[in-house]
């Protein structure tokens, strides 16, 4: 297995599937002669040229629209939004057209499309740029939402996403850019709906996805050293999933902490919660808690970014308190 | 479309008029040769408010020098984009407005918001994340916000904030106001959905707005040529019934005598106005981004950078006789010290308190 960063495990993977299958194009603001904002789709112009590597105006409405139309009759287009901040502009082409088309057509007109992006909170960026949507898109029947959180993930989700016939929200951390892991060699292909155990332990079930599953692996290092054994269930996919490996991981340790990047009200931990009270009623020592943002649009001043952030500290602090070690 | 745009070009005073047209060929932004020794109908300037131009100018070019330095050092954050090189587009403007005007921008926003009157140490400690920041220090360089100059905001998204401009014009006009508002955005914003319902909005109901595109020819990385069908934006002005002129925003008098006929049209004729002001950024689009060697080379950026507009005011001060070199030095020295008290207040500026991070998320946090 080689050592890559999360960067260039998606590049393998746009690369692969642009050689497998010639209706698979990449569309999206600097994609091509500026080689991707966040250097994603480096080299790809020129393997693959400019009818499949297409610079876009900065009209995220426009070619979000010509992604779902060139779906629509056969192609199997890339939309690539600079960060998922900018897809609010698209959020119509997403959420009216992209996801119920099929629906509405009655099976007639499929979408096998990809949407992606970085999500999430870099540093200082600001109120517009810190963002985490996955809980909005999860929300929408019709979409599959993908938040891979190493490069062996982030490579064969998208690839599986690619090769999907539903357009699938692909939301990469924009933080995670220059991670590495290492991603098994070959054909690598990451199923939807399939959670991951990345750490285990009888303690307590910390439920994320994305970033905040690289915090909670930190973080179970961390208490491993107290003597503190955590399961870290990396949800993997938000849309669909994985009811089943968070009820196996809640059922065993009987105690659990969600933790996510996004906002509390409405966010991916209410949905999680719900699974674990339907599911786990009588296996619960503890009501599960949350953590995630405050509930503030994020500051831009250093302290305040950081004290409005999930983060390893909060995330220890809720672990103990559900453990009645606090 | 007003005549205006088709007017012939002043005689030019500059050394050199065969250079200035070889520029223009190479489509760097035309020297139309205003004068700064000319006093219009339009917009009459004293030695006095040219050197305060000049004070100006120069006051954003040193202010901006140092936030790169900031920057290197950590001490601002996130993004941080410059403008460096278009800064008589902001002074031109801001001197033809009323303080009662409005002025709402896009994430460039350090310079109009010095050019607007906005305290220098304010916009620093705003930069620097700090307690005594214009917006307590939760904005950061592109959110800008000042409500004592009616400075309406630095925004992040692209095209976001020219409905909101209009807006301002609708408000303006509910009022019986006889104010204006000004937008700026730069030209890759011409493509977004936002500017072109918001042109159709203020043309439609007759707002005071004047929608100024800051035709610096990248957005990004993408010259205005590969995102833009036709390159003369100023056809959007037409599209939406409105009167459009395009100037040579590296020429401060040209700034200053578009914008009045801009104004007069806004507050007696309550009609809007599309500006295209033809300038350069001398900078990267961001810190993180090269000045030149990716798309776009060493010699356009060097090619234009000689139409600094600092130095062409300058020049144009220096040759009238206005201004000895010791005086200038003396202006720039004003300007640096300003800069430098700025840096300094920042500095010493405490970060905002941890109790701040849930206040203003609402107006009224009792219910
Ligand atoms: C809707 C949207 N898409 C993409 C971006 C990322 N972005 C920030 S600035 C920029 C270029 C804008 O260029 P232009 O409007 O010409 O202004 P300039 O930076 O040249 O002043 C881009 C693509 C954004 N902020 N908003
Ligand atoms: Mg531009």
């Amino acid at each position: 297995m080689a050592v890559v960063t999360y960067r260039d495990a998606l590049t393998q993977a746009l690369r692969e599937e642009l050689q497998r299958d010639d209706r698979v194009f990449l569309i999206g603001e600097e994609v091509a002669q500026y080689n991707g904002a966040y250097k994603v789709s480096k080299g790809l112009l020129d393997e693959f040229g400019p009818m499949r590597i297409v610079d876009t105006p900065i009209t995220e409405l426009g070619f979000a629209g010509v992604g779902v139309g060139a779906a629509m009759v056969g192609l199997r287009p890339i939309v690539e939004f600079m960060t998922w901040n900018f897809a609010l502009l698209a959020i119509d082409e997403v959420v009216n057209a992209a996801a119920k088309m099929r629906y509405m057509s009655g099976g007639q007109f499929t979408m096998p499309m990809v949407f992606r992006g970085p999500n999430g909170a870099a540093l200082q960026l600001g109120a517009q740029h810190s963002q985490a949507w996955e809980s909005w898109f999860a929300h929408i029947p019709g979409l599959k939402v993908c938040t891979p959180a190493t490069p062996a993930d982030a490579k064969g989700l998208l690839k599986s996403a690619i090769r999907d016939d539903n357009p699938v929200v692909f939301l990469e951390g924009e933080m995670l850019y220059n991670t590495k892991g290492e991603v098994p060699d070959g054909e690598h292909l990451v199923p939807f709906g399939v959670a991951d155990l990345k750490r285990e332990g009888d303690h307590c079930s910390v439920i994320t996805h994305g970033k905040m599953a690289l915090v909670a692996m930190k973080v179970a290092d961390d208490l491993a050293k107290e003597g503190i054994n955590i399961d870290v269930v990396d949800l993997r996919t938000v849309r669909p999933i994985d009811v089943e490996a968070i009820s196996r991981s809640v059922q065993k340790t009987n105690r659990a902490v969600v933790l996510e990047e996004g906002w509390e009200i409405c966010g991916m931990g209410s949905q999680v919660v719900d699974f674990i009270q339907r599911e786990c009623f009588d296996d619960l020592d503890a009501p599960v808690l949350r953590v995630h943002q405050e509930d503030v649009p994020m500051p831009y001043a250093k302290n305040l970014e950081r004290a409005a952030k999930p983060d390893a500290g909060k995330a220890i602090a809720a672990i103990k308190k559900v453990m009645y070690l606090d | 479309m007003s005549t205006e745009a088709k007017r012939p070009p002043v005689p030019s005073p500059s050394p050199s008029p065969a250079a200035a047209q070889k520029r223009k060929e190479k489509g760097t932004p035309g020297d139309n040769g205003a004068d700064a020794a000319r006093a219009t109908e339009l917009a009459p300037t004293t030695p006095g408010v040219r050197r305060e131009l000049l004070h100006s100018m120069l006051l954003q070019r040193r202010f901006e020098e140092r936030c790169a330095e900031a920057y290197a050092l950590g001490k601002i954050g996130g993004f941080c984009h410059l403008y460096i090189g278009q800064e008589a587009i902001s002074t031109g403007v801001m001197s033809m407005i009323r303080p009662d005007d409005y002025v709402i921008t896009a994430y460039r926003d350090h310079g109009q918001a010095l050019a607007r009157g906005v305290n220098p140490r304010s916009v620093m400690a705003e930069l620097f994340g700090r307690q005594d920041g214009c917006s307590g220090g939760k904005g950061g360089s592109m959110h800008i916000f000042d409500a004592k100059t009616n400075f309406l905001g630095g925004h992040g998204i692209v095209g976001g904030h020219v409905p909101i401009a209009a807006g301002v014009g609708f408000a303006i006009k509910y009022r019986r106001g006889n104010q204006v508002c000004v937008c700026f955005f730069g030209e890759a914003a011409v493509n977004i959905g936002a500017f072109h319902e918001a042109l159709n909005l203020a043309s439609l109901w007759d707002l005071p707005v004047i929608f100024i595109i800051e035709n610096n020819r990248y957005g990004m990385g993408t010259a205005i040529s590969r995102s833009t069908a036709n390159e003369d934006v100023l056809v959007r002005a037409k599209g939406y019934r409105m009167d459009g002129e395009s100037v040579d925003g590296q020429d401060v008098f040209a700034v200053r005598e578009c914008m009045a006929r801009a104004v007069e049209r806004a507050r007696k004729g309550k009609r809007p106005t599309l500006i295209e002001m033809r300038t350069y950024r001398f900078m990267g689009h961001s810190m993180s981004d090269a000045v030149s060697g990716t798309y776009r080379t060493k010699d356009e950026l060097e090619e234009n950078m000689k139409r600094d507009p600092i130095l062409l005011l300058h020049n144009r001060i220096f040759e009238a006789g206005e201004l000895t070199e010791g005086e200038m030095h003396k202006l720039d020295d004003e300007a640096k010290a300003i800069a430098q008290d700025a840096w300094d207040f920042a500095d010493a500026s405490p970060e905002p308190p941890l109790e701040k991070l849930y206040a203003d998320v609402y107006a009224d946090t009792s219910s």
